[in-house]
């Protein structure tokens, strides 16, 4: 991990106050980057936000140096963000987290399974896996029509289904919804988004291995403060998002 | 210019250390930086038994501060001596052990166990997290109670003893004079201050455990106000801490009475920091006129 000063590239807005930026990273720094990880983004350079902003890499391009960072304005801190233009200087730790580690995994057929502002990390996570040779099928789910981002990414790189909780766009529901009505066929699982959903995909696909990336109100962002905690399964521990995770193995921790 | 600083048990460097529970037990920060160039490390609040802390949300950041409920999570003081004081143990760098308890005699229990090791060079007695359901800020803030449970742990502690003063004492100077009484042999001020977050769209505290401790630039003031007037009532050493982040903020705690600072949020925001504060201190006492640290300390009192 390493505390750089870097600048803008690019900003732009890509649905519903999601804001998708580009921020010039050397190569080397990028060719060590694994899907799933996150930046800990300082906001602003006075003392008026003391903490930073976690946001996870949603892709990496290591020809033009430069990494692709998608969030959504819920608050101060990314509104604030969201009003830098090409060229500002940023502050980062990066890269933190431990991410997908699929070098480690033997798998042929990935489902992907993203809800809201937690697809993000899976498209280059769905990049690298198509890179490796395996099959990818992606489930992403939003509030409305307006939130949809990435369904044109994603079917680039193969199957993509696209749920609303209203029903305004693609199948009418949740993402678990959708994997009831397309049955997809997968070795293991890959999930990012809110908890509830997270809880969800966890009871549905017992059968198989999968992997679920958590979010959190963090303090240090390197496993110093104990902020991010979530219980193991067994309630006898904890584990830390910003250091442990944010990605566990499904029956790990306690959602 | 030397920076180094004399107080009980503790040979500083330089008066420039990372307040406990921001800090760990110093790995986390030593990817960044050589420990050693520390004057001190005061380590993670350890608890008897292992503690898992509260709920998240955990944290929530507030104008120029934040609020913090982790609510004194840590594996135990005999795992802490253990597993974490060994690695310590290869830096150049004074130790200070907060130690925290539900009852006076798990204060008394943790001392005592930290007796076996001689890793540590000195304890900070947290009489002052406001965070958890029993113990902590409520020996605090009556001053007979603080002076009970300090004079308890000075009779088990085999090194000097600073106490962590909360500033939600009604008065602050009193419960600094009891625990002086009592046998202190310095004082560390000042812990958070208790706050609340609300948040707007689920219509209720923003910390699961509803209450947190504010700490950061916000609480400056109120740290240098607290130390101004415990540095006059007293005759033992302060250690000062409270939103710190410029080597200005560090010779402001200096005027009003500390003898050395600890930084505590400020390495949330910038994990170099203590680091470049001990890098640039010397440029700013001279910027002020001082040739030493001792010179600045309670400058403002002449």
């Amino acid at each position: 991990m390493k505390l750089m000063n870097t600048h803008l590239h690019a900003i732009s807005v890509i649905a519903e106050k999601t804001i998708k930026m580009d921020i010039v990273i050397e190569k080397k720094l990028l060719e060590t980057i694994r899907p799933g990880q996150f930046v800990y983004i300082q906001i602003g350079s006075s003392s008026e936000h003391m903490l930073r902003r976690p946001i996870s890499i949603a892709d990496v391009d290591i020809e033009k140096e430069l990494l692709t960072l998608v969030y959504k304005e819920l608050g101060e801190g990314t509104r604030k963000l969201s009003q830098l233009k090409k060229g500002d200087p940023l502050n980062l730790l990066i890269p933190c987290g431990n991410g997908y580690r699929i070098d480690q995994l033997q798998l042929s057929h990935a489902l992907l399974i993203g809800g809201g502002i937690g697809v993000p990390p899976l498209y280059y996570l769905a990049k690298k896996l198509v890179e490796k040779g395996i099959k990818v099928t992606t489930i992403i789910g939003f509030q409305s029509k307006e939130d949809v981002f990435f369904e044109e990414e994603f079917k680039g790189l193969g199957d993509c289904f696209v749920t609303t909780n209203d029903g305004s766009y693609g199948q009418q529901g949740y993402v678990t919804d959708s994997i009831e009505k397309e049955q997809p066929e997968f070795d293991n699982y890959f999930a990012c988004g809110p908890n509830p959903m997270l809880k969800a995909i966890e009871l549905k696909l017992t059968d198989k291995k999968g992997f679920l990336s958590l979010e959190e109100r963090m303090g240090c962002g390197i496993g110093a403060c104990y902020a991010c905690v979530v219980p193991t399964k067994d309630e006898k521990g904890s584990k830390k998002i910003c250091q442990d995770g944010p990605v566990f193995s499904a029956g790990e921790v306690k959602i | 210019m030397t920076l180094a600083i004399n107080l009980p048990g503790l040979q500083l460097k330089n008066p420039i250390m990372p307040a406990s529970g921001c800090f760990s037990f110093g790995r986390e920060y030593s990817h960044f930086y050589d420990l050693s160039e520390l004057g001190a490390i005061m380590i993670k609040a350890a608890t008897e038994e292992k503690r898992l802390g509260n709920s998240t949300p955990r944290v929530a950041e507030t104008k120029s501060g934040m609020l913090n409920a982790i609510g004194l999570q840590n594996p135990g003081v005999l795992k802490i001596i253990e597993n974490e004081l060994p690695f310590l143990g290869g830096y150049d760098l004074p130790v200070i052990a907060n130690i925290a308890g539900s009852t006076v005699e798990e204060y008394e229990n943790v001392a005592k166990a930290l007796r076996q090791t001689d890793l540590i060079h000195a304890i900070e007695l947290n009489i002052s997290c406001p965070n958890v359901k029993e113990g902590g800020v409520q020996f605090g803030t009556v001053p007979e109670v603080a002076y009970e449970v300090t004079r308890r742990v000075k009779e088990q502690a085999s090194v000097p003893v600073y106490v962590k003063l909360s500033p939600n004492a009604a008065d602050i100077v009193a419960v600094a004079q009891a625990v002086e009484s009592a046998g202190a042999d310095g004082l560390t001020m000042i812990n958070t201050l208790t706050g609340m977050t609300i948040d707007l769209h689920k219509r209720r505290p923003l910390l699961s455990n509803k209450v947190g401790g504010l700490s950061g630039p916000a609480i400056k003031p109120v740290a240098i106000r607290m130390i101004y007037d415990v540095y006059k009532a007293v005759n033992i050493p302060i250690i000062g801490m409270g939103g710190i982040m410029t080597t200005e903020d560090v010779l402001e705690f200096l005027m009003a009475g500390a003898s050395a600072v600890a930084v505590g949020t400020a390495n949330f925001q910038n994990p170099m920091i203590c680091k470049e504060l001990i890098d640039d201190l010397p440029t700013t006492l001279k910027q002020y006129g001082f040739e030493s640290i001792e010179e600045a300390i309670g400058s403002a009192h002449r």
